[in-house]
């Protein structure tokens, strides 16, 4: 009894002792730059972390890369799924050491790579994304008319839902994707209520079900995706992007009134990493594909039922040609 | 048992006492009405001049923007992290402990293998907590082997490990300042209560702010949630020692160190142990919601599981999430029952005191030893079982056939569509046309007449400060989703309630099914409620109902059972039928309980509803949700506050208990 009470509080000051001494011990400057996780390497390897984002496309990025590294280098990869910005802040602090697919964040280059020089570009990923307003190819064949934002008020009524009340409703994924919709929607003057789903999961499953249906429907979508496979889509043409409407928005984001622009995918490396990564470093500085080889890999993991790290071997038993061109010259 | 096992419904019972009166009494008696009238005279004053100076919608004039301060923080933050003192010297090494501790852990577990993990925890669970829970934690352990899931358990038990002995230590330091001190007791209750009803969506951001993605954050978010109710149930327990006991201590010239060591501590070891308990269970249910701020784990299986869409892998990880929960729930729950009951510890003499332990870091050595030799660290990978692919083919047919098309009753699609319509819509429209001032007395009366002066004022000030961050109208949004899933909780869970209560072969059949309902992850709801529900408001608030149910469903079996046996025999005898009693008898007296049910149900209704924010639930959530994703201090910031304003109210506004009263109410 009174054992069993003392052996509970004598772990919990052993623990409080072991916790305290950890932190005296290590007097002086801590360096919030090295922050690794504390999962990483656990086995006493060479090992790397990546950071995943929500979206498949940087799923499949990382898979092959890990499935690369693990099996043919020797390394241990870790993956940490952050949301694109956060991603920027891990990567500038050494929690994570690449990110393998950026759509463009003009503001956190400025900080990181041009000022603070805690991250160094790695170039382009190979894909070039592309970021639109799509209809799946069902309605926009009886109704060709609706591929066009000129027309697409005609349209508002029939894709009415609850959520947009008697406007029409424009879907919208993941908050942290880069979106102009509102001000889009605003400044052309469309009858439409933005609906963000929230998560590009919940986006996907909703435009699963409104095809399993047939029915109409507007949404926020890009390039490249598996999806398209599955519900091929058209995409809505929007007033065309200029570099001119491009300036005026980068200084006010609520006067953007053109389409968006075609993005060369780009990858990021901690500094420290890029220096100092060895052949891992070298290894994701060749990294690069095509759309057509990331959306294999995609389609298998979102829709094959398979485990990013199967989709990856499949990918990578099938296209030898392409990654042993990554692989650093000994 | 099964109270243990209902962690928030527990944590908010232990503190609450029973309420003096319900609102519909306390209404009709003389105090209530003359609240009322002095209300309805204030108001026929203020209400004109309010509604001529400012008008119905919440005046700019009284609103403060705050995105440029919390911008220049945000700034000033990330300009600073690498240099100023107070990250290098202080918050950099807490980061650097606490990825120290976890990895130390994880080592240790790793080094041990899958069979001395097994082996040790199985062991463990005998010694404290008997045979039939070792079986469970043995049985547990090899499910989550087998599911191919053993190096993300050994990650999320390093980090509950650290997590849970933080938040012990913190906690039970807050809780022992307050037992020995009236004057910090006073301070810190209202500084726990407020902790007790925040969502812990809304905090992540600014912990990320500071210590960047990763476990530190993580782990500190999780110590955040998970204290309070260790504090609270040590200052319980310290409080609530027997003054007679302590009189004979102190006779006998005890100091007040040994006093507290050698008679106060012992006294409470019921309820220090039943604050671990609570403190495990809130930290397993932070696994996922830390994992959208970089905890690894199980829970980032989870959330990566969902960015894909893919429900049954999220079950796969979800599932070792549950039965960790379960494991540890019960092991901690049966050994504090076995510290009341001391014959209980019988058994042969080689299964008690120091020969136990060292017999289990014997056998434990031993077997890991063993799989040591044979070769398999990390759980063998030929053992695996897949339960993806079941799972989503499930998922696919329930969609296939519910969605839509069901003849007669419609299809899930149309419920959802409907329940927006005729439900969330009006009530959200009307929320938002209800002049800011009618919100605010509409609050103020709920609050007076379920409580004190004080109730109400808190109330309201929250409110205001809504209002005055200029978040009124998402926040009216978020309100009217919490009280439509509100409603449909309270029609469903009191009807289960009701149910369980009449037949005791119905709850035991209930019984597992609520304790996996509690612990499943609430991340784990969302996708398929989108697949039934469509992208909006309406899965958000069916989730919200299934996370809340099995809280208000135990409150109202458990309130009904409690109804004094005399009482029903008497109606019996005066010839009731079931109806009667069930109407005169038992939910006149369990109102208390029934009460409680709606106070913890609003509570856990507003902790989904946000989450709901994921799947389109737009509000507040999406806010906060918009800020962590975007680094974006001032939107997330506002939000989380908002969300938290919003949680006091509608706490304060249920809460009938009148706090001051009660000697021991920690």
């Amino acid at each position: 009894m009174s054992r069993t009470r003392k052996a509970v509080l004598g772990t919990t000051v052993l623990a409080g002792t072991v916790v305290l001494s950890l932190s005296l011990s290590a007097c002086g400057k801590a360096d919030m730059t090295k922050q690794s996780s504390p999962f990483a390497a656990a086995k006493g390897s060479k090992s790397v972390t990546l950071s995943v984002q929500t979206w498949v496309g940087a799923q499949s990025n990382v898979a092959v890369a890990k499935y690369l590294l693990e099996h043919k280098m020797g390394y241990h990869v870790d993956t940490v799924q952050v949301d694109e910005i956060p991603a920027w802040d891990a990567l500038s602090q050494g929690r994570v050491d690449a990110i393998l697919e950026d759509w463009g964040h003009p503001d956190q280059e400025k900080r990181y790579v041009k000022d603070k020089k805690t991250i160094t570009a790695g170039g382009g990923n190979g894909v070039t994304g592309h970021i639109g307003w799509f209809v799946p190819k069902y309605w926009a064949d009886k109704h060709p008319e609706v591929t066009n934002w000129k027309n697409l008020n005609k349209f508002a009524k029939q894709l009415r839902t609850s959520e947009s009340g008697n406007k029409g409703q424009l879907m919208d994924g993941s908050p942290s994707y880069v979106t102009n919709d509102k001000a889009l929607v605003k400044n052309l003057g469309l009858n439409y209520e933005v609906v963000f789903a929230g998560s590009e999961a919940a986006q996907i499953t909703q435009i699963q079900q409104f095809a399993k249906q047939k029915k109409p429907f507007l949404t926020y979508w890009y390039e490249p995706q598996w999806l398209f496979n599955q519900v091929p889509m058209v995409e809505v043409k929007l007033p065309k992007y200029t570099d001119a409407c491009a300036a005026k928005g980068a200084k006010d984001p609520t006067s953007i009134d053109c389409a968006y622009p075609t993005t060369p995918l780009q990858k990021f490396f901690n500094t420290e990493f890029a220096k100092k990564g060895g052949s891992a470093a070298a290894f994701l500085k060749n990294f690069k594909w095509t759309k057509d080889d990331q959306n294999e890999v995609s389609e298998a993991i979102a829709s094959g039922g398979l485990s990013a790290d199967e989709a990856a071997k499949q990918w990578v038993d099938k296209h030898p040609d392409v990654w042993k061109s990554w692989l650093p010259k000994k | 048992m099964s109270t243990a096992s209902a962690p928030p419904a527990a944590r908010r019972g232990l503190g609450a006492d029973a309420p003096k009166a319900g609102p519909v009494k306390a209404l009709l008696d003389r105090r209530g009405l003359a609240k009322l009238l002095l209300l309805a005279v204030a108001a026929a004053v203020l209400v004109p001049l309010l509604a001529a100076k400012y008008g119905a919608a919440w005046p700019s004039s009284l609103t403060v923007d705050v995105s440029g301060p919390l911008g220049r923080t945000s700034d000033w933050i990330i300009n600073n992290r690498d240099s100023h003192w107070l990250f290098v010297y202080f918050l950099g090494h807490l980061s650097n402990a606490v990825v120290l501790s976890v990895r130390a852990v994880y080592l240790v577990l790793l080094a041990l293998g899958w069979t001395g993990v097994t082996a040790g925890v199985t062991l463990l669970a005998w010694r404290v907590a008997g045979v039939r829970i070792a079986a469970t934690a043995l049985l547990s352990f090899l499910v989550s082997g087998a599911l191919g899931m053993w190096v993300p358990t050994m990650q999320t038990l390093a980090l509950m490990v650290v997590a849970v002995l933080a938040s012990v230590v913190v906690g039970a330091l807050l809780g022992l300042a307050a037992g020995l001190s009236d004057r910090l007791f006073r301070i810190l209750r209202p500084v726990l209560d407020t902790m007790q009803v925040l969502p812990a969506f809304a905090y992540l951001l600014p912990v990320v702010l500071v210590f960047g993605i990763g476990v530190p954050a993580a782990l500190l978010a999780t110590v955040v949630y998970a204290a309070p109710p260790m504090a609270r149930l040590t200052a319980l327990g310290l409080r609530g020692a027997d003054a007679g006991v302590l009189e004979a201590v102190s006779s006998l010239g005890a100091t007040g160190r040994q006093r507290l060591l050698t008679a106060r501590l012992p006294l409470a070891r019921k309820e220090l142990l039943l604050g671990v308990n609570q403190t495990i269970m809130m930290a397993l249910s932070m696994v996922v919601i830390a994992s959208m701020i970089g905890a690894a784990g199980l829970g980032d299986r989870v959330y990566q599981a969902l960015a894909s869409v893919d429900v049954g892998a999220a079950l796969a990880a979800a599932v070792p999430i549950v039965l960790l929960a379960i494991v540890m729930d019960r092991t901690t729950a049966a050994a504090g029952a076995r510290l009341g009951a001391d014959s209980a510890t019988g058994g042969p003499a080689w299964l008690r005191g120091w020969r136990a332990w060292a017999g289990i870091a014997a056998v434990t050595a031993v077997v890991a030893l063993l799989g040591r030799l044979a070769g398999s660290l990390v759980w063998p990978g030929a053992w695996s079982v897949d339960i993806a692919h079941p799972v989503n083919d499930f998922k696919a047919w329930m969609v296939d056939h519910l969605y839509s098309g069901v003849p007669v009753i419609g299809g899930t699609a149309d419920w959802a569509a409907h329940f927006t319509n005729w439900v969330l819509n009006p009530l959200r429209d009307g929320l938002t046309a209800l002049p800011w001032y009618g919100t605010l007395l509409v609050v103020a009366a709920l609050a007076w007449l379920i409580g004190t002066w004080r109730t109400a004022l808190t109330a309201v000030l929250a409110m205001a400060a809504i209002g005055v961050l200029g978040v009124w109208k998402p926040s009216m949004n978020t309100l009217s989703q919490v009280l439509a899933a509100l409603a449909v909780t309270l029609v469903l869970g009191f009807g289960v309630g009701i149910l369980a209560a009449g037949s005791k072969r119905f709850e035991a059949f209930l019984r597992p099914v609520l304790d996996v309902m509690q612990t499943m992850p609430q991340f784990v709801y969302l996708i398929p409620v989108v697949a039934l529900f469509a992208v909006g408001r309406a899965p958000a608030a069916a989730a919200a109902v299934v996370y809340a149910l099995p809280a208000v469903i135990r409150i109202t079996t458990q309130g009904l059972r409690q109804v004094d046996p005399a009482a029903m025999e008497s109606a019996r005898s005066l010839g009731a039928t079931r109806w009667q009693m069930l109407r005169q008898v038992q939910l006149p007296l369990a109102r208390p309980a029934l009460l409680l049910a709606v106070n913890q149900g609003v509570v856990l209704v507003l902790a989904v509803v946000i989450i709901g924010g994921l799947v389109g639930g737009g509000a507040l959530g999406y806010d906060v949700v918009t800020g962590l994703a975007t680094g974006d201090l001032a939107v997330g910031l506002v939000a989380g506050v908002a969300i938290v304003c919003l949680g006091l109210m509608l706490d304060r506004v249920t809460q009938p208990t009148e706090r001051r009263t009660t000697g021991k109410g920690a």
